[in-house]
């Protein structure tokens, strides 16, 4: 079962030098999450999650140990490479959103695909489709300062989407809503997760938000400290 | 990424903030503009001077008095009296490579006919002058060498001194009275146009050198020699003909200074032509400063501009643009506002020129030279000063760059 294994890390540690101290943001990391995962990484603040999100989603490059994703080692890929595996692997969703203010909708969704060599008459197509996805048919043209928090949110999901990613990164994706809002959200990645079987890694404290998920890791201090399943 | 999708990427970030890349742009409008209107306005003078200087015949020479000194002490510009007629006589007659000569005096009369008054320029020349000069009569004749022999008070009239005295009306024959002095007029000289700021050379009365002498200004000196050589090849020669003949003539020790001095048309035509090419490297290099600072002021704007947009940045890195995408991306912005600037700035230079000429009735000349110029330098700027800006957008850390508040 192999190749069913999407992220293999291997004892994976992160070391920030802040002047003369070090910082161990993680631990020694050693842990498998496969395809089809809905799983939720929590852990109070300061406990590593988001150095450990931002190394899966090979924003950063763990200090030591091995990271593999879809079987690539990506802990010796360059700056370049990095950046191309988040264009065609991984979808971030962030909790302030992070659109490009002043652009419409159906552009923020087909931002990363102007950075593949997807033609962009078949771009505006998988843009507009990763909106209906979310459920924004007829709202495409919308300008981003026009529409409200949860819209911005379903627009940040629908440009994860759009380049058919394996895996995608929530980070406190409910933060900045209201309750009805965040749990509109969470079904949409429920609905991905089990129709499309896309990989969902979500970040949060939130016990309610990780109340949907299978799995659930627990950090504290740069180290797993227990998992739950249900 | 490729080259289209760049520029579509930067376009629309330029389309985003209108009134910021107006601003960054203006800074090259106005530079590119000030660059092609100034130097317009010196290869216009450069051309009108060249064009002068040309109709005056190539083959012109001036005899002047100057650098006289009298026991070690200089004369005044109004004591120069050594020309005489004679040296012009003996010029035409010792010199084989010189055509016609004119003694010229020049002075100004108050101009009566009927109770008409006007004040002109009296130019006393020789009966060659029109041929020396490149003069043409409209009508009637100009005064021979026998009117002038004898001193006849006879004269050809300016066609801007014809239209303020007659009105229409037939001048030839008529009696004019300069200080005066009755004089017959016998011709009128075609119109030769504006001096560009020099004053008309239509307001003007031509008379006999001899009868301007001893009736109008009571001198027996003469304040000039115009003279032609026989062809443009042989001015060369002419003058260092007519420098030795003065020379014997004024007695002039060898070693000691001329007390005249002899001026091709070509060097003063040459020497003015450097100074108004001088004019346009000046004009043109304080331009140019103006479009240095509009440079430095896309760089400001742009260095601005990346920190404003460093949460931009950050996003555009994790959905995956590489370094030399976000490099590419706002360098073309950098280069896209100078090279509109660079257009909009050729429009404003070409209008500003041409209002120049209008409003100050100034030539200018714009050459196709200094607009490729101007929007090259324009063009580099961009790249220059958009250069860094772009390369410090591009090492921004992702991870900082989208936590920045």
């Amino acid at each position: 079962m192999e190749n069913n294994n999407l992220i293999q890390l291997k004892d994976v540690t992160r070391v920030y030098q802040m002047g003369d101290t070090e910082v161990r943001a993680l631990k020694g990391i050693s842990y498998i999450i496969k395809r089809g995962d809905l799983l939720a990484i929590m852990g109070p603040s300061g406990s590593g999650k988001s150095t450990l999100m931002n190394i899966i989603g090979c924003l950063d490059k763990p200090s030591d140990g091995k990271y593999f994703l879809e079987g690539q080692e990506i802990s010796t890929f360059n700056k370049n490479e990095l950046a191309r595996m988040r264009n065609k692997k991984i979808g971030f969703v962030f909790q302030n959103f992070n659109l490009l203010s002043r652009t419409t909708a159906l552009e923020n969704t087909e931002l990363p695909l102007l950075y593949s060599d997807v033609p962009s008459k078949k771009s505006r197509e998988m843009a507009l489709k990763a909106l209906e996805m979310v459920g924004l048919k007829g709202r495409e043209l919308h300008k981003t300062n026009q529409i409200s928090g949860g819209e911005m949110q379903r627009v940040a999901i629908a440009r994860a989407l759009v380049n058919d990613p394996s895996l995608i990164l929530a980070d406190e994706p409910t933060g900045n809503l209201d309750t009805k809002t965040g749990q509109e959200i969470m079904e949409i990645f429920t609905t991905l997760n089990k129709e499309k079987g896309i990989t969902i890694i979500l970040v949060t404290h939130d016990p309610e938000v990780a109340e949907i998920t299978e799995r659930r890791v627990y950090l504290r201090d740069g180290e797993i400290e227990r998992e739950e399943e249900s | 990424m490729n080259i289209a999708k760049t520029a579509k990427v930067s376009l629309l970030a330029l389309n985003r903030n209108k009134m910021r890349s107006f601003l960054t742009a203006l800074g090259i409008i106005i530079g590119v503009g000030a660059v092609i209107a100034m130097v317009s306005i010196g290869q216009g003078a450069k051309a009108e001077i060249e064009q002068r200087f040309t109709e005056m015949g190539t083959n012109l020479l001036f005899v002047r008095p100057g650098s006289m000194s009298f026991r070690g002490r200089h004369g005044g510009g109004g004591s120069y009296t050594t020309l005489k007629e004679s040296d012009a006589k003996a010029i035409l007659e010792n010199c084989d490579a010189v055509q016609y000569v004119s003694p010229n005096v020049n002075t100004r009369a108050q101009v009566v006919f009927g109770n008409k008054n006007w004040n002109s320029s009296i130019y006393g020349v020789g009966d060659r002058y029109p041929q020396i000069r490149n003069w043409d009569v409209e009508y009637g004749v100009f005064f021979d060498e026998n009117q002038v022999r004898t001193g006849q008070k006879v004269c050809v009239l300016g066609s801007e001194v014809t239209e303020n005295l007659f009105e229409g009306a037939d001048p030839i024959g008529e009696i004019i009275r300069l200080n005066k002095i009755p004089f017959r007029v016998l011709g009128v000289l075609k119109t030769k146009g504006e001096a560009g700021g020099w004053g008309s050379r239509d307001d003007m009365i031509a008379v006999p050198y001899t009868t301007a002498k001893s009736r109008l200004m009571n001198i027996d000196y003469i304040q000039s020699i115009d003279v032609s050589a026989v062809s443009a090849k042989r001015t060369d020669e002419a003058a260092r003909q007519i420098e030795e003949l003065l020379r014997t003539r004024h007695k002039i020790a060898p070693g000691s200074e001329d007390d005249f001095n002899v001026r091709n048309i070509s060097d003063i035509a040459e020497g003015a032509s450097e100074a108004t090419q001088i004019l346009t490297i000046l004009l043109g290099g304080i331009a140019s400063i103006s479009l240095l600072v509009g440079g430095i002021g896309i760089m400001n704007i742009m260095l601005v501009s990346v920190t404003e947009r460093i949460r931009e940045i950050g996003i555009r890195m994790s959905v995956g643009a590489r370094e030399i995408d976000i490099l590419l991306q706002f360098l073309t912005e950098a280069v896209v506002l100078s090279v509109l600037g660079g257009v909009l700035g050729i429009c404003l230079g070409l209008g500003s020129s041409s209002l120049i000429s209008k409003l100050a009735g100034m030539k200018t000349l714009v050459s196709i030279g200094s607009v490729a110029l101007a929007f090259f330098f324009a063009g580099s700027v961009g790249v220059f000063f958009g250069f860094y800006p772009a390369r410090k957008a591009s090492k921004l850390d992702p991870i900082e760059a989208l936590r920045y508040e």
